[in-house]
C-alpha cells in the first residue's frame, strides 16, 4: 500500500480543488478534471473518517535508553 | 472546721462545668495531636485520647458523629473540632469531636499553595506559554496507567470521535511515591519519540478520579516542571471537575476529566463528514452549472453558425458538447450516489441531478490508481491497474496493451 496522506493533506487539498473549480476560469475540460480530483479527495477523506479502529501503540523502554514501540490492543477487552 | 458553706462533689462539679460551658473558646475549638489508644465501643460511641509532647486530652466522639466520619487509627496526626467539657461522673474533663480530618490533608494544601505561588511566579501558568492544540491532529501520545479506566475512557472517546488518529500510549504508575519520576520519564520518553521518529501533535496526561492523596502526583514540582519543558503540547485531564492540580495550571489546555482531554484532543468526526459533503456538494453545483453554460453557449452559437458553417463542423462542434456532457453526467453518477447513501442516514437530500441511469445502461467509469478518470489512451500504460466503476459497484483491471 502507498504510504498514506494524512487526512490534514487530503482536505485541504479538497478544499483547494472546490475552491478552484468555483473560481470559474477554467474549460469544461479542466473543470472535470478538477471534479474527479475533488471526488477522489473526498472519498478518501471519507474513508479515514469512517475508521473507527483506533491504532495504539505502547512505548517501551529498551536498555539502550531509546524506546521502541509494539501495539497495545488489550483495551478493547476490558 | 469549715467556716463557710460545704459543697458536695456533684455541687462544685456542676460549677466546674458550668465554667467550661460558658468559655468561648473551650466550647469552639480546634485543636491538632496524635491519636492513640482508640477503641469503638460496642454503642457505637469512639473513645480515644489526643496526644502530643507534653500533655495528653481525653476525647469522645459519638455514635451519631461517629457515622458521617472517617475515623482515626492510633499513631494518625489529626486535626479536630469540637467543644471541651467535664465529664463529672468520671471527674474528667474530655474533648467532644464534631470534625476530624487527617492533619496530612491539610499540610498538603499547605504544600499545594506555596507551590502554586511560586511557579506562577516565575511565569509557568503564563497565558503566552501556553501553544494552540492542532485542531485535526495525525498522531496524539497519552501518559497514564495502562491499566486504569482513564486510559479505556480516553482511547474510547477517541476512536468514537477520530478513529484515524494514531495513539503512543507512554505507560506510569499515576499515584504513590514512584509516579512523579516516572510521569516525568513517560513525557521525556514521547518527546524523544516525536523528535526522533514520529512527530506527535499533542499528549494527554490523564488520571481518573481519587482522593487528594490520589492525585498528588499531578501536585508535584517535577511533573509542573516536565510539563513546561515538553516541546509537545500537553493536555491534562486529572481527577474529575472540581480537582485542579498545579498541572492543570502549567498545560497548555486542562481538560476537566480523561475523556475531556480525548475530546478536547480531537475533532469531531462526524462534523467533518458534513463539512466533506457540503465541499463536494459544491463542487457538483458548480460543475452542473458549467455544463449548462456550456451547452447554452454551444446551442446559440449553433443557431448562429448555421447558415454560414460547413454541416461537418457543426457535426463535430455538437458531437464535443455531447461527449464532454456526458463526461459531466458521469462523473457526477459516482460521486452522486455515493453521497447519497452517506448522508441517507442524516436526512439530508442532494437536488441534483440523477444521472445514475447513464451507468445502469451499461457505461463504466475508468479511473487511475490515483483517482483521476480516463479520458484518453494516453493517461494509461500496460500493466497500470485501474479502477472501473459500473451501476452496482466497481472493480479493479489492468491494462494489457497498446492499441
Amino acid at each position: 500500500m502507498l504510504d498514506e496522506k494524512p487526512f490534514e493533506t487530503l482536505y485541504g487539498d479538497l478544499e483547494d480543488a472546490v475552491r478552484q473549480l468555483e473560481a470559474g476560469d477554467l474549460s469544461l475540460e479542466e473543470s472535470l478534471a478538477l471534479f474527479a480530483r475533488a471526488t477522489a479527495l473526498a472519498e478518501q477523506c471519507s474513508a479515514l473518517l469512517d475508521r473507527t479502529e483506533l491504532r495504539v501503540r505502547q512505548l517501551l523502554a529498551q536498555p539502550n535508553g531509546n524506546s521502541a514501540a509494539e501495539p497495545f490492543e488489550s483495551w478493547q477487552n476490558g | 472546721m469549715p467556716t463557710s458553706s460545704v459543697y458536695t462533689v456533684s455541687q462544685i462539679s456542676a460549677y466546674i462545668k458550668s465554667l467550661f460551658v460558658s468559655d468561648m473558646l473551650l466550647t469552639d475549638v480546634w485543636l491538632s495531636g496524635e491519636v492513640s489508644g482508640f477503641t469503638q465501643a460496642s454503642s457505637g460511641h469512639c473513645y480515644f485520647t489526643l496526644k502530643d509532647a507534653g500533655a495528653i486530652l481525653k476525647s469522645v466522639i459519638w455514635r451519631t458523629q461517629a457515622k458521617g466520619m472517617a475515623l482515626p487509627r492510633n499513631g494518625d496526626a489529626v486535626i479536630v473540632h469540637g467543644a471541651i467539657s467535664v465529664y463529672e461522673q468520671g471527674g474528667a474533663y474530655q474533648l467532644y469531636v464534631d470534625h476530624l480530618e487527617p492533619a496530612g490533608v491539610g499540610q498538603l494544601w499547605l504544600e499545594f499553595e506555596r507551590l502554586k505561588a511560586r511557579l506562577e511566579a516565575e511565569g509557568l501558568f503564563d497565558d503566552e506559554r501556553k501553544r494552540p492544540i492542532p485542531a485535526r491532529p495525525v498522531r496524539l501520545g497519552v501518559v497514564t496507567s495502562p491499566t486504569a479506566a482513564a486510559l479505556r475512557d480516553i482511547l474510547r472517546t477517541l476512536s468514537h470521535r477520530y478513529g484515524l488518529v494514531d495513539v503512543i500510549l507512554a505507560p506510569t504508575p499515576v499515584q504513590g511515591d514512584q509516579a512523579p519520576p516516572a510521569i516525568v520519564a513517560a513525557l521525556a520518553a514521547l518527546n524523544r519519540w516525536a523528535a526522533e521518529r514520529e512527530p506527535l501533535d499533542a499528549i494527554i496526561l490523564a488520571r481518573g478520579g481519587g482522593s487528594i492523596e490520589e492525585l498528588w502526583a499531578f501536585n508535584d514540582v517535577r511533573v509542573a516542571r516536565a510539563i513546561a519543558a515538553s516541546a509537545v503540547p500537553v493536555i491534562t485531564g486529572v481527577g474529575h471537575e472540581t480537582d485542579f492540580t498545579i498541572a492543570d495550571f502549567v498545560a497548555d489546555l486542562r481538560a476537566p476529566t480523561p475523556t475531556g482531554a480525548a475530546t478536547l484532543a480531537t475533532p469531531d468526526g462526524r462534523e467533518l463528514s458534513a463539512a466533506v459533503a457540503a465541499l463536494m456538494a459544491r463542487a457538483e453545483r458548480q460543475l452542473g452549472g458549467h455544463l449548462a453554460d456550456e451547452r447554452a453557449r454551444v446551442e446559440s452559437s449553433t443557431l448562429r453558425l448555421r447558415r454560414a458553417a460547413p454541416a461537418a463542423r457543426l457535426a463535430t462542434n455538437r458531437q464535443r458538447v455531447d461527449d464532454l456532457s456526458r463526461r459531466g453526467a458521469l462523473a457526477m453518477t459516482g460521486r452522486l450516489r455515493q453521497q447519497r447513501e452517506r448522508l441517507r442516514g442524516e436526512g439530508l437530500r442532494l437536488t441534483a441531478l440523477d444521472p445514475s441511469r447513464v451507468l445502469a445502461r451499461g457505461y463504466a467509469i475508468v479511473a487511475t490508481a490515483d483517482g483521476a478518470v480516463v479520458h484518453s489512451v494516453a493517461q494509461v500504460t500496460p500493466g497500470d491497474a485501474l479502477r472501473v466503476r459500473v451501476a452496482d459497484g466497481a472493480f479493479g483491471a489492468n491494462v494489457t496493451k497498446d492499441q
